[in-house]
């Protein structure tokens, strides 16, 4: 792939489209989970944690993917400040895909608890338990999963922006490949 | 352009962003639902845990529910009778250890000891291979309520008149009169006279759970862990002191070892396990799976238990949680109260020693 090409590569687009439908799913059965006193609270954390941790996988596999691969040039007309918007944002998408399975790990240990993900296999705790840390990242679970959203809310905006307002190719190059 | 953008271009610029708009309310709406904060009659964790702090005022870092209690710890000696019907590490033969918690219910961390007639005993057993099985038994074989919205409507009858400062008594007995599935409770409560202290109590695991053996099958069961310490009634003399169990328990301790036989019931096919206000029939296979020791206590203030959130859910494979709804709401709700009361423990520092 060349910098000339107008589209992610397929690896690419498969990783956008399978994250993207798995983070919005864990948004919803996070925000769900902590409210619910219904059997779906057992169900919900039971996904919860294993989706967590394919999820942090699948972060670090996309960011070197992104790495090796040059992503198609924004439009030479894009304005300034939504070029800088666009670099920023996904910077903060990255960030937080990487940052809230870490998170969300190390407050369970923090908090004393086995991180189980299915059966009898558990992963080994990352930080000591000491709840004062446990209360901080529980905090930060929560703000930042509103961080998360509200980001893919705006990411959302912008790609339905430049496909249906702009019409410039951006939302064509995550959206299919080359014709 | 491509075709797909060429067909839409008919439509005007200001139809095209309310679309995108449209579809960020729907997501967004959809989340907001997801959260309950466009439902506020529907029962969450945050109104349960919030009417226990209405009922009992603030008590920064303490525990919203069993505020009052101590910790213990010591091991578990496993004869390997359970091992054939859980394979679970702890059952195997051989010892784990294990910390636990004695607390009285309610969500008043000075209220007096003699003040309610039911005691809880916590444990969580640190299997060697780094699962953990958290348990949390009251002393009664039965619990009050079957669902969390009896529970919840429970909590709302009994909070204080802020006139006298207790439990208005005709909106408790309009619940219990309007709530059949609480007479087996209150039975059992008027036949049973709470013992003279701790450790001659059984605790009985509220809940049913399913076991799940080498091969697989799953079998239905309660436990419960019965005293060496034969029962004794209350001293009428001691219970003045507002805090006889955990003084007595600490004497008791000082002469040596506390013993709790761990009994495992097994159920006949057809018995319930989704209600924890029905007892089974008597004659139900028990398993003596080992014994229980305790070898020293602590306050809370600063004993191993205080920073454990005893969800009965936390448990090893081996171990499931059944089909009663009681459980998903204790481990739902205890989040709740352990994430606000470490919150509170982060800001302002741990909860200073109660007295004595």
């Amino acid at each position: 792939m060349t910098n000339t090409s107008r589209h992610f590569s397929p690896l690419a687009r498969l990783l956008h489209w399978t994250m993207a439908g798995l983070i919005l799913a864990m948004l919803y059965i996070g925000v769900a989970m902590v409210a619910a006193v219904s059997h779906a609270h057992a169900t919900l954390i039971a996904l919860h944690r294993p989706l967590g941790v394919a999820l942090l996988v699948l972060a670090l596999i996309r960011v070197a993917v992104r790495l090796r691969n040059v992503s198609p040039a924004l439009p030479d007309d894009m304005p300034a400040l939504q070029r800088v918007a666009a670099k920023a944002s996904h910077l903060v998408l990255y960030g937080l895909f990487i940052a809230m399975p870490l998170i969300g790990w190390a407050m369970l240990s923090a908090g004393g608890y086995p991180v189980t993900l299915f059966g009898s296999w558990h992963l080994p705790a990352i930080v000591p338990q000491n709840v004062d840390l446990f209360a901080l990242l529980r905090a930060l679970h929560t703000w930042l999963a509103f961080a998360l959203f509200a980001t893919v809310l705006a990411h959302l905006a912008a790609a339905l922006f430049h496909g249906l307002v702009r019409r410039d190719g951006v939302f064509s190059s995550m959206a299919r490949g080359e014709r | 352009m491509n075709s797909k953008f060429g067909a839409s271009a008919a439509c005007c610029i200001p139809c095209r962003l309310a679309a995108i708009g449209a579809a960020v309310l729907a997501l967004g709406g959809t989340f907001a639902y997801a959260a309950g904060w466009l439902t506020p009659a529907r029962l969450t964790t945050y109104r349960i845990i919030d009417q226990f702090q209405a009922n009992n005022g603030p008590h920064p870092g303490y525990r919203r529910n069993h505020a009052k209690g101590l910790c213990v710890e010591g091991y578990f000696d496993s004869n390997g009778n359970a091992a054939s019907i859980s394979r679970a590490q702890v059952f195997a033969p051989g010892r784990t250890p294990l910390i636990g918690r004695f607390a009285i219910p309610g969500g008043n961390p000075s209220a007096p000891d003699a003040s309610v007639p039911v005691r809880s005993f916590a444990l969580l057993f640190r299997q060697h291979d780094g699962e953990q099985w958290r348990t949390g038994m009251n002393s009664t074989p039965v619990f009050t309520v079957h669902t969390p919205g009896q529970f919840y409507q429970q909590l709302v009858a009994s909070r204080p008149d802020p006139q006298t400062g207790k439990p208005d008594p005709a909106k408790l007995k309009a619940f219990y009169a309007a709530h059949a599935e609480t007479r087996p409770f209150q039975e059992w409560i008027k036949t049973h006279p709470a013992s003279s202290g701790l450790a001659d109590s059984a605790y009985y695991s509220i809940n049913a759970f399913r076991f799940v053996d080498a091969g697989g099958r799953e079998h239905a069961v309660r436990w419960s862990v019965e005293p060496d310490m034969p029962y004794a009634p209350v001293d009428p003399q001691e219970k003045s002191d507002p805090d006889f169990l955990s003084k007595q328990l600490g004497t008791q301790l000082e002469r040596g070892n506390l013993r709790w036989h761990l009994i495992v019931t097994v159920a006949n096919a057809g018995d319930p396990t989704s209600d924890a206000t029905l007892q089974w029939p008597a004659d139900r296979h028990r398993i003596d799976a080992g014994t229980v020791v305790l070898e020293r206590t602590s306050a809370q203030s600063d004993g191993a238990c205080r920073d454990v959130n005893f969800d009965p859910t936390v448990l090893p494979d081996g171990i499931r949680i059944s089909d009663d709804p009681l459980l998903a709401a204790r481990s739902a709700a205890y989040a709740v109260s352990f994430q606000r009361r470490t919150r509170e423990e982060a800001l302002h520092g741990a909860p200073a020693t109660q007295q004595p």
